[in-house]
Formats: structure tokens, C-alpha cells, sequence
């Protein structure tokens, strides 16, 4: 994965909440067509870290680049619509909207012109919530909502996801149909950035991990070099 | 009391729900999406009045009929929509993110500027609109007449909030509006430019508003007052219903309607009682309204940052405090009579602002409705002088007692509550004691108020009357001073960073919360008494909303993050609007484009922006 050019390039990115910093000069790359899990215990700076990616927080200090330009001080709908996909860690699905709606409002066209992800295209990754089209997403189950969240986000035909957290309060199953889901995707050519604590499910999926530990990198490399004491 | 006759009382009721709806639907969507409480709606349904009774009748002069009519009335509505993209454009779309107290008193500058407008543009008297062509004057239902028009209003109500589903469910926008009121920072990670949405949504509330003006023409003229009568119905219809929620704002404007036409047989005079007491009730009951739900998601909200560290006063502020004091008291010495008057009414705003910001900047409460407690402290006074005989010793001491005593009763109902809903219903109480006043003209003497409340023999002269009001509210100030530096004022602190923190280390925060309350409606009473005994009279307008306006003015032009700031904020509002309002005609407008200048430059208020100043030039001189 190496070889090609790397799609986005987090560089020595730092965040803050007010007077607390809590990114110290995070830097990775993800190349076209690769998956990083972003991996490190309840606080290290996972969700902060795509968060600030996408916009969503103010960097301090560093930069992001996506598709070889500087995102850093764009809005999140600016991002967004230059391809970069993020479904957020608490799902963040409106309830009080249908499944359909809910694609909906993620749906922007694909880019060059392709054919693009539709509804029906999404319901044969998430055969779930085929059956339940109008819906509102309050009566769906965790699980199901996350895989709406997912298909929400690839409706904007994204070049990149951020996925944060995708498998956390999934029963087993479901987190088996969710990685089958992803590889999917992978497989389609979709580069992704998944923050992750389920370490079986980010070996499934991701082909690199960066470990992340109060704030700052702490290791990059193969997922098999992490030992599992490095997860928790 | 015959069946018949309830059913043409329905039908009234009917009518006017209908014609409340309308203009509600487009304040509760407008703060769906974009969560500002917009106090220019209100102008906005004016604004859409006067332009229809000056485009309808030029269109019914090329053709009498309806449709002529009714395109008057959606031309009318169409220009009210650009102006509230226009209101966006210029102002909304920089406030987004600023705590509600400014978002408020932005767009109320709005209001005041409009104000002045529609009287320069259309002139102070009412102009009466025509009638709609073809559509009886009468119908006779069960024996009873009813007016034509009448049933033409229920008939659009529904009409447009079918309409209005359609919207909300068959297109994208409706889709992505509805999403946005759930969750819009989410929205615009999906990649939908809020900018536009907030924009188009902007038209579609003022377009309703705007349709709402222009359809009570026939029966109702334009006339300049109306915006603040209005804003106040769309209120309470919009926080019943559920802020946010169409369908809700529609339950909520039957259920005023209907309760305002029965209940006007049995009390007339209770109309607007009625109204700010469903809300009440309906706020204590059910505190997000019918359809309303409690706010998830507000994005990146700013909670208003009030005053942060209290530090004993150091030399200069001695000094300062020092002057100002010998200044104060020995003001007789070296002033003439009128700056006498303006001082004692500058020092009772002053008590009363400050008292304001011990809610605001202290208890994270923002009040709006904090003329109430002045207004009930001056009513005290007042009546009990005029009405009871009283002397002026006892009605003063009367006066805070009564407002405090209020103040705690409904502080009891507010406590309970945070953010924008608590701010909604000090509102409500603030109106519902404004329409008490206002209606019951047997004790209060209604609109006109009471004359005669002329402070005792001894304090007459205006010197006297002077000193007993510097003492009064030098005391009153020094004594709110020493709660806020004391536990209690420490605990009110804790209970407005982190409500939960302070609860769990073993603070009572509703108790403290309604001792604040009560604590600053007493202070706040005194100051209405005092302020009665030096005018003389009493009337509605202390305790109307822009008497609230102008303290929350006070507090942000002083800045909320000091606590002497407000005493200076009343001050110069007091001493500008006194120096300015005999100057021009448009005094409002400038008071308007004041206050929303204020807001956009100086977020922190004057002091607070001083202060800023002060560190940022220590730490540069710094090596």
C-alpha cells in the first residue's frame, strides 16, 4: 500500500477544547484504496482526531490534506463535499426521520459523473434495512442504525470514509455482518479510516493500524505488531 | 346561553387560530433550524400588513375580484420573504453561534429599527385594508351570523399546513430542514451548505409571517404597534406547540383560539391572561411544549459565559467605586434639577440591572422577562399609596417585599427549567402579569395606569427624594454584592457551569436558583418603587417587553462577565436615550443599530470588552 499516493495526509495536527489541548502533532497518511484503524484506549484522541479531520473541531496547529489540497480551515460541508465521508461514533441518525430520508439528506451526485451509490445499491451491502424503507429511525435497533449511518454517509459517494467506532454496542452477529459489509467496500476500491477498540474487527478489515496514546502517535505499522496489550 | 351560540363562538376561535397558525408556523420553523428565537417576526407580520394594504387595493382597482385579492396578499408575503433573507443575510448568519441573550436583543434591535420605518414609510395611523372581494360580509349558520371572512381564515389554517407537510415531506428541503432541526451540525457533515438552508428557511418562516400580516387586513388595520401585540401570541403558540414543531404550533394556536373565545365569556377582560397562562401551565406540565422535544443535538451551542472569577476590588477599582460614591452623594450640591431626575432614574435601572445580571451573569438564568418584577414593585407602591392610603415608608417597604414574594412564586415554576425554555417562560410570566395589569382597569387603571403616587412630605423635594434613592439602591447593590461573594453566590456559580457537578457535591440548585430568583425580584421591586414615587404615576409600560429589552440591553452593553458592568450599562442606555430621544424622530433606529452593533462587536458587553483590552496590553508589555 506504500506505493500509491497517499489520498489524505494528516500532518503534526493538534486540538484543543478551550485551555485543553488534547492532539499533539498527530501525523499519518492513508493511501488510495487502504484501511487504517486508528486504535488506542477511551480518551487517547480517536474520536478527536476525525473529528478535527473533517472540520467538525478547529485544528490549532497542523494541517489536513485531502485529494492533494488543504482542507484544514474548511467548513465540515466543504469537506464533505470533496469527498471525504464521516460517520460519527455515537451515529448521530435523525430519528425522526424515515431510512429513506435519511439517505437523502446524504445524497449528493457522484462524482465524474458515475452511477453512484443509490438506495437499492446500498440495501443489498445493508440487506437490513432494505425491509424497513419507511421507517423512522427511532424504531430501529442499534445495529441498524449504524448500518444507516454507514449508507447515510456513502450516499454523498465519498472517496474516503471516516468511520468512528463502527462496530462499538453491536452484538456479535451484527458486527460480523457489518465487517463482511466493509470489505465490501474495501473491495470496491473505498479507502477508510476506522477508529476502533475491537481488535479482531480492525484485523478483519484495516491493512495498517495507528495507535494513538494520550493525544499523540504512538505506533504505525502492521496490525500484527501491535500487541494486544497496546489495545486496552 | 344557546348551542347555536357556542357554535359561532367556535367558529371565531376557529378563525383566529387559523390566522395565529399561519404566522406561528414561521417562527417555530425559523428556530427549528436555525434555534434563534427571532423577535423579529413579529416585524416581519407588520411588514407584511402594511404591504398589503398598499399593493391589494392598487391590484383591485385593475380588477375587483378574489384571486386579485388573494395575489395582493402572496405578493405582499413574497416581499417579506427577500426581507428576511435580507435580515439573514446581513445579521442572522454572524449570530448563529452567539449565546440566545444576543440572538435576542439583535433581532429586537431589528424591531425597533422596522418601527421606525413603517411610521416614516406609512405614517402613525392605522390604515384599514379592504375588504375581500366577493366573500359575504355574513353567514348565517344555525340563526347566528358569522362573519364571511371568518370562515374563510379556518378554511386556510389547514390549507396551509397541508401545504406545509407537503413541504416538509415531498421535497428535499422539507427532508433536510427536518434533519437540521434534529441534528444540523450532522447535516452539514453530510455535506449540505447550512448557509443556504438557514437562508431558504428564512424566506419560508417570513414569507408566513408575512402572509399572516397580509390576511387579517380585512378585518384588522395595519398599524404600527401591532408587531410586539403579535410576537407575543406567536410565542406562546410556538412554546405550547413545541418549539420547532408545525403540526405542534397548529394544536397550540386552536387550543389559544379556542380558549380565547370562551374564555372572553366568561371574563372579557381575560383574553391575554388566558393565552400566558396556557403557556405557563402548559411550560410547568409538559416543559418542551405538545409536540416539542427536549433539545439533543444543538451543535456547537455557546452557553452564555458570565461572570468568571470574582476578585476583591484592587486600587483602582477602589478609587473608581470611591469617586463614583462622593460623586453620587453629593450630587444635589452641583446639579440642577433635571440631572437630579435622570440620576434617580439612572440609579433605580441601575439596581434593577444589576439584580438582572446576578440571574444572568451569576445563575446562567437568562431572565426576559425581567420588567415584571420592576413593574410589580412599582404597581405595589402605587396602588398601595393611591388605592390603600398608604405612606410612602411602608408601600416602599411593601414594594420589594410583594415583587419578592411573586419573584419566588413563579421562580418556583422557572427554576425547573434551562436555556431557551426558562427563558420562554419568565417571558410568559412577564406577560401574563403585563396583561393583568393591562386588562384589569377596575384596580389598575388598565392602559392608563394610575396617577398620584407622589412620594411622602418629607422626601418631596427632589434632593431629598434623590439622597433616599442613592442610599436605597447604593445598599441594595452593596448587599446583592456581598451574596454573590458569599457561598450562596458561589454555589450559583457551580450550578450554572455544571448542573450536574453541583448537585452531586451536594448543592441544592433549584433552592439556591429560587433564592436568586427571589433575592433579585426584591431588589428589583424596590427599584420599581422607587422609580414609581419619583415619576409619580404607574402605568403598563414598566413591565412591557421593552422595558425587559432595555435592562437586557443595559446588562450587555455593561457586559454580563463583570458584575458592576450592568450599573454602567444603565447609565449610558439611560443617559443616551435621554440625550438622543429629544434630538431626533428616530431614536429607535438608532437605539436599534446600536444594540446590534453592540452585539456584533462587543460580544463580551463594554466592561468585558475593556477588561480584554486591559489584559491584552498588560501581557504585550510584558518582555
Amino acid at each position: 500500500m506504500t506505493g500509491a499516493a497517499p489520498i489524505l495526509r494528516v500532518d503534526r495536527l493538534c486540538a484543543a477544547y478551550g485551555l485543553a489541548q488534547v492532539l499533539f502533532e498527530v501525523s499519518f497518511t492513508l493511501a488510495r484504496g487502504e484501511t487504517i484503524a486508528l486504535t488506542g484506549r477511551n480518551g487517547a484522541g480517536k474520536t478527536t482526531t476525525l473529528k478535527t479531520i473533517m472540520g467538525l473541531l478547529r485544528a490549532s496547529g497542523g494541517s489536513v490534506s485531502f485529494l492533494d489540497e488543504d482542507v484544514t480551515r474548511l467548513k465540515p460541508f466543504e469537506i464533505a463535499r470533496r469527498g471525504l465521508g464521516y460517520a460519527p461514533e455515537d451515529r448521530r441518525i435523525f430519528t425522526d426521520l424515515t431510512v429513506d430520508e435519511n439517505l437523502e439528506v446524504g445524497r449528493r451526485a457522484a462524482r465524474g459523473g458515475g452511477a453512484g451509490f443509490t438506495p437499492d445499491v446500498l440495501f443489498e451491502i445493508f440487506p437490513n434495512l432494505a425491509e424497513m424503507r419507511h421507517r423512522r429511525a427511532s424504531a430501529m435497533s442499534g445495529g441498524e442504525q449504524q448500518m444507516l449511518a454507514i449508507a447515510r454517509t456513502l450516499m454523498g459517494n465519498p472517496v474516503a470514509l471516516l468511520l468512528d467506532e463502527p462496530s462499538e454496542g453491536l452484538a456479535p452477529v451484527i458486527v460480523d455482518q457489518m465487517a463482511e459489509a466493509l470489505l465490501r467496500l474495501k473491495a470496491q476500491g473505498l479507502s477508510m479510516v476506522l477508529s476502533e477498540q475491537n481488535a479482531e474487527f480492525a484485523a478483519a478489515i484495516a491493512d495498517r493500524a495507528v495507535l494513538l496514546e494520550k493525544g499523540a502517535v504512538r505506533f504505525v505499522g502492521p496490525l500484527g505488531d501491535l500487541a494486544s496489550a497496546d489495545w486496552f | 346561553m344557546d348551542a347555536s351560540f357556542l357554535v359561532a363562538q367556535l367558529l371565531t376561535g376557529l378563525a383566529s387560530a387559523s390566522s395565529l397558525f399561519i404566522t406561528a408556523s414561521g417562527l417555530t420553523l425559523v428556530f427549528g433550524v436555525t434555534r434563534i428565537v427571532n423577535f423579529a417576526h413579529g416585524s416581519l407580520f407588520m411588514l407584511g400588513a402594511y404591504l398589503a394594504v398598499t399593493i391589494v387595493p392598487r391590484l383591485l382597482d385593475l380588477h375587483y375580484s378574489l384571486p386579485m385579492f388573494a395575489l395582493g396578499a402572496l405578493a405582499a408575503a413574497l416581499i417579506v420573504g427577500l426581507i428576511g433573507v435580507a435580515i439573514e443575510l446581513i445579521l442572522l448568519r454572524r449570530i448563529y453561534r452567539a449565546p440566545e441573550i444576543f440572538q435576542l436583543l439583535a433581532t429586537f434591535g431589528v424591531v425597533l429599527v422596522v418601527q421606525d420605518l413603517v411610521i416614516r414609510i406609512w405614517g402613525p395611523l392605522d390604515i384599514l385594508g379592504p375588504r375581500a372581494p366577493g366573500v359575504p360580509r355574513s353567514v348565517e349558520i344555525l340563526g347566528q351570523r358569522i362573519s364571511g371572512y371568518d370562515l374563510v381564515l379556518i378554511a386556510v389554517g389547514p390549507t396551509i399546513l397541508g401545504l406545509l407537510w407537503l413541504l416538509m415531506r415531498r421535497t428535499r428541503f422539507g427532508v433536510l430542514v427536518r434533519a437540521a432541526t434534529q441534528d444540523r451540525e450532522m447535516v452539514g457533515a453530510l455535506g449540505v451548505d447550512q448557509a443556504k438552508l438557514f437562508t431558504a428557511t428564512l424566506f419560508v418562516g417570513s414569507f408566513l409571517a408575512g402572509l399572516g400580516g397580509a390576511l387579517q387586513i380585512p378585518f384588522k388595520p395595519a398599524q404600527p404597534a401591532m408587531d410586539i401585540a403579535i410576537i407575543s401570541e406567536t410565542f406562546v403558540v410556538t412554546v405550547v406547540g413545541g418549539m420547532g414543531s408545525i403540526p405542534g404550533a397548529f394544536l397550540a394556536a386552536i387550543a389559544i383560539g379556542l380558549l380565547q373565545a370562551f374564555g372572553a365569556l366568561i371574563i372579557p377582560e381575560s383574553t391575554l391572561v388566558m393565552a400566558f397562562l396556557l403557556m405557563a401551565v402548559v411550560l410547568v406540565v409538559r416543559p418542551w411544549g405538545f409536540l416539542g422535544k427536549p433539545d439533543a443535538h444543538l451543535g456547537a451551542r455557546t452557553a452564555i459565559e458570565g461572570v468568571k472569577s470574582l476578585t476583591p476590588l484592587d486600587a483602582t477599582g477602589k478609587a473608581v467605586v470611591a469617586i463614583a460614591l462622593v460623586a453620587g452623594a453629593t450630587l444635589p450640591l452641583w446639579s440642577d434639577a433635571y440631572g437630579l431626575k435622570v440620576a434617580i432614574e439612572t440609579l433605580c435601572f441601575a439596581l434593577a440591572a444589576f439584580a438582572l445580571n446576578l440571574l444572568i451573569g451569576v445563575g446562567g438564568m437568562v431572565s426576559f422577562g425581567h420588567a415584571a418584577w420592576f413593574g410589580v414593585g412599582a404597581y405595589a407602591a402605587g396602588l398601595l399609596t393611591v388605592k390603600l392610603g398608604l405612606h410612602m415608608a411602608p408601600a416602599l417597604i411593601a414594594a420589594p417585599l410583594i415583587a419578592g414574594a411573586v419573584a419566588a412564586f413563579i421562580g418556583y415554576f422557572i427554576v425547573r427549567l434551562s436555556g431557551i425554555y426558562l427563558a420562554m417562560l419568565t417571558l410568559a410570566a412577564a406577560q401574563l402579569i403585563y396583561a393583568l395589569c393591562f386588562q384589569w382597569v377596575a384596580v389598575t387603571g388598565g392602559d392608563n395606569g394610575v396617577v398620584g403616587v407622589w412620594p411622602a412630605e418629607w422626601a418631596a423635594a427632589r434632593a431629598v427624594y434623590y439622597g433616599l434613592t442613592f442610599l436605597l439602591c447604593v445598599a441594595a447593590i452593596w448587599l446583592l454584592r456581598r451574596a454573590i461573594h458569599a457561598p450562596f453566590g458561589y454555589a450559583l456559580r457551580g450550578a450554572r457551569d455544571s448542573h450536574l457537578r453541583a448537585e452531586a457535591v451536594g448543592i441544592d440548585v433549584k433552592g439556591q436558583r429560587l433564592a436568586a430568583f427571589a433575592l433579585a425580584g426584591a431588589a428589583t421591586g424596590l427599584a420599581g418603587g422607587l422609580y414609581a414615587f419619583s415619576k409619580g404615576s404607574i402605568d403598563p409600560t414598566l413591565l412591557s417587553i421593552p422595558m425587559s429589552i432595555d435592562f437586557l440591553a443595559m446588562v450587555l452593553i455593561g457586559g454580563v462577565q463583570t458584575l458592576f458592568g450592568p450599573v454602567i450599562g444603565a447609565g449610558l442606555l439611560h443617559a443616551a436615550k435621554d440625550f438622543i430621544m429629544p434630538l431626533t424622530d428616530l431614536w429607535r433606529t438608532w437605539l436599534g443599530l446600536t444594540i446590534v452593533a453592540l452585539v456584533l462587536a462587543f460580544p463580551q458587553g463594554v466592561l468585558g470588552g475593556l477588561a480584554q483590552w486591559r489584559a491584552r496590553f498588560a501581557r504585550s508589555r510584558k518582555p
